[in-house]
């Protein structure tokens, strides 16, 4: 465990124990819902405008036509090639990031629990996302000031249970409350490097069976949790860093960054078909496929 | 040891954070002990878990929370609260009372430790102010907290850590916090002399505490002696003891009895009474040295040592000598003044002054009560100074000896 590169993590405030989520009714937690309804946000106010990860590089902003243009691509590759039905929420001006709404919030069925980002470049994202979700008749559910989440971003369901990355962006605090409000097990992971800083950039469950994850973003306990738990496939470092798991799964079909052929062999070889799609300019700001889509299950 | 309580809850089995808490607890040098454990019943259901966690130090153990901290681990313990007092000398109800042990109260989610320690007081919060930039806990005794203090109440957000048990390789290792006549003695001394050397090399002042019967068997020389060596740095006592070693130096008496061949001497037991009326003559015991009147004895060297004094008074007492503090509150003050600093607190042949500075000092101080009577020490530690250490022996024996251990102190 490297403890040196621990950021300060604000401790829950007291009296939470008073403000616990209500759980939400379980005949109310549908299963997810044919065909697959996704939440995206079409990059009309997208750029580089602030440094929160190591992908950030104020000098090496993206192109924001080819950004448009790529976005475009995937839209076109889930809705019409894989046949998911694509919600949009539109951008804010000022909010560069909000094209990733994977960190919108986490959702279950007509229920949502919002997300409290931990930068404050960041947080001005949560009204609009909040506004749309209410708009669309969804529940809305917020941790406690102190304790920070970052959506489906850190939290990825397989199966019935939950995995939930900490230590980066979210609080391990806010695991009770995902487990409270969803009434779900929940397996916390602790992740230990800043270049994978959410949960979905370096794992993703491809089946509920099924793990497909890059060890080195991970502390020794959590490698243990996700063997002791899961059939793995392992990404080698190099396409980890092309962001291999940060992959959209819908059934069979998954949609890949380009540049990971290893992953993409490996999933074909299991009956997958793979779409892959050029995102570099979404990677110059720590993100691709999945960050770029939030399941609405 | 600190130890605080902290609680565990979730999938805190299948996501092995149970685990991982409990290994940063040992790596990083603390130490645990699962208090409660309740195990989720089924896959879906979180367990708890209770643990409490110990420090060698309270740095280390404010390490160890802070890091199981972002591990999902929360501290038991809130805020302390506090409620003004009512009115000058007035706790309000509920306050918090003091034990002598290393207290720490929790305020803006902050400890703040409670400075000077001492038992049976209230705690008093102050806020950040002018001169002050941290908000500061002191432990306040009855007559002194002013109306709107605002006194600690419940013990809620309140800290106190144990006295740690004696390291059994130190020097005072073979020394349970005790009494027992059954020791080898004069191992014993050495290891007190090791002590005040010890007290001396970090910085730590020495008090003496001492009633009569230093001077009645004849032990004043050796206390004289180690005193113009340096190694006290305050006296407490009673009337009686300075006005006996004043007999002494005056009339080679004490209690009327002469020293040098152990005979009552005609009208000896006069001579502290003139011995008192002589120093309230000249004004006090400073006046008496600087005017070369008293030319020996134990206050005399304190005079000339720089050594502190603080003499207290009882309703017993003849005279008093003019030093003499005769309200208890302003001596009990006085006395409070000067154990600030104190390493080491040497107690021998008193009872009363032995319980009355017991009460004032810190668990930290290394107290040693030396006395012919074992009740002394069962006193001592029956009124709440537990960490006494207790030998019983004569005092004669005991300054003999330790005069021959302290480095420097003239053989006489």
């Amino acid at each position: 465990m490297t403890q040196s590169a621990l950021p300060e993590i604000q401790q829950a405030p007291l009296g939470l124990e008073n403000t616990l989520p209500e759980t939400w009714p379980e005949d109310a937690v549908a299963p997810e819902p044919k065909p697959t309804r996704l939440l995206m946000c079409a990059p009309t106010a997208y750029g580089l405008k602030y440094e929160i990860n190591p992908w950030m590089h104020l000098d090496n902003r993206p192109d924001v036509e080819l950004a448009a243009r790529q976005w475009d691509t995937l839209y076109r590759v889930l809705k019409e090639e894989i046949g998911a039905h694509v919600e949009l929420v539109p951008q804010a001006p000022d909010c560069p990031d909000m094209v990733f709404t994977a960190n919108a919030g986490l959702v279950r069925g007509q229920f949502v629990l919002l997300s409290n980002f931990r930068h404050p470049q960041r947080q001005v994202e949560a009204p609009h996302f909040r506004a749309w979700f209410e708009g669309h008749g969804f529940k809305v559910q917020m941790p406690s000031i102190g304790c920070k989440f970052e959506g489906e971003g850190d939290a990825l369901f397989a199966g019935n249970m939950l995995l939930a990355g900490y230590l980066k962006r979210s609080d391990i605090c806010a695991h009770r409350w995902l487990s409270d409000a969803f009434a779900v097990p929940v397996l916390s992971l602790e992740l230990t490097d800043d270049r994978w800083y959410h949960l979905d950039t370096c794992l993703f469950p491809l089946t509920p069976e099924i793990v497909v994850y890059y060890p080195g973003a991970f502390d020794p306990y959590a490698r243990q949790v996700i063997m002791n738990n899961f059939e793995t496939i392992a990404v080698c470092e190099e396409e980890a860093l092309r962001f291999a798991c940060n992959a959209v799964v819908i059934g069979q079909k998954v949609v890949l960054p380009s540049g990971c052929p290893q992953l993409t062999r490996t999933l074909e070889a299991r009956g997958c078909t793979v779409y892959s799609v050029d995102l570099s300019e979404f990677l110059k700001a720590g993100g691709a496929a999945k960050c770029l889509t939030l399941f609405l299950r | 040891m600190p130890s605080e309580t902290i609680y565990l809850d979730g999938h805190i089995i299948d996501s092995l954070t149970l685990s991982k808490v409990l290994d940063i607890i040992l790596r990083d040098g603390g130490q645990y002990r699962i208090r409660r454990f309740d195990v989720g019943a089924t896959r879906t259901d979180a367990s708890h878990a209770e643990i409490v966690v110990s420090a060698p130090d309270a740095d280390t153990l404010e390490r160890i929370l802070h890091i199981v901290g972002q591990h999902g681990a929360t501290r038991a313990t809130g805020e302390a609260r506090t409620e003004p007092a009512p009115a000058d000398g007035v706790f309000p109800e509920g306050f918090y009372a003091t034990t002598n042990l290393e207290t720490a109260v929790r305020h803006h989610g902050r400890w703040l430790p409670v400075e000077p320690m001492e038992m049976d007081c209230g705690i008093v919060l102050s806020e950040p102010s002018e001169g002050r930039s941290q908000a500061s806990a002191r432990c306040v005794p009855l007559h002194r907290v002013n109306r709107g203090d605002a006194v600690v109440v419940g013990d809620e957000g309140v800290r106190v850590t144990p006295l740690d048990r004696p390291d059994p390789t130190g020097a005072f290792g073979f020394m349970g916090s005790e009494v027992s006549t059954e020791r080898p003695k004069e191992r014993v001394v050495a290891a007190i002399a090791q002590a005040m050397q010890a007290a001396r090399a970090a910085g730590q002042k020495i008090l003496f505490v001492g009633g009569p019967a230093i001077l009645h068997t004849g032990a004043g020389p050796y206390l004289e002696a180690i005193i113009v060596a340096g190694w006290v740095d305050v006296l407490f006592a009673g009337n009686a003891l300075a006005a006996h070693d004043i007999e002494r130096a005056l009339y080679g008496t004490s209690l009327g009895v002469d020293l040098a061949t152990g005979a009552p001497m005609t009208h000896g037991h006069e001579h502290h009474l003139r011995a008192i009326n002589a120093i309230r003559a000249v004004g006090g015991i400073r006046e008496a040295v600087k005017n070369s009147y008293l030319k020996s004895g134990v206050m005399h060297a304190c005079v000339r040592s720089g050594t502190e004094f603080v003499l207290a008074g009882s309703i017993r007492d003849d005279g008093p000598l003019p030093d003499v503090i005769t309200d208890s509150i302003r001596a009990q003050d006085a006395m409070r003044e000067q154990v600030r600093g104190v390493g080491v607190a040497l107690m021998v042949a008193t009872t009363l002054h032995s319980i009355a500075t017991g009460n004032l000092l810190p668990a930290s101080v290394r107290t040693i009560c030396v006395d012919s009577d074992a009740d002394t020490v069962i006193k001592l530690m029956d009124r709440g100074t537990h960490q006494a250490f207790g030998l019983v022996t004569d005092c004669e024996f005991f300054l003999k000896e330790l005069a021959a251990r302290l480095p420097g102190v003239k053989k006489s």
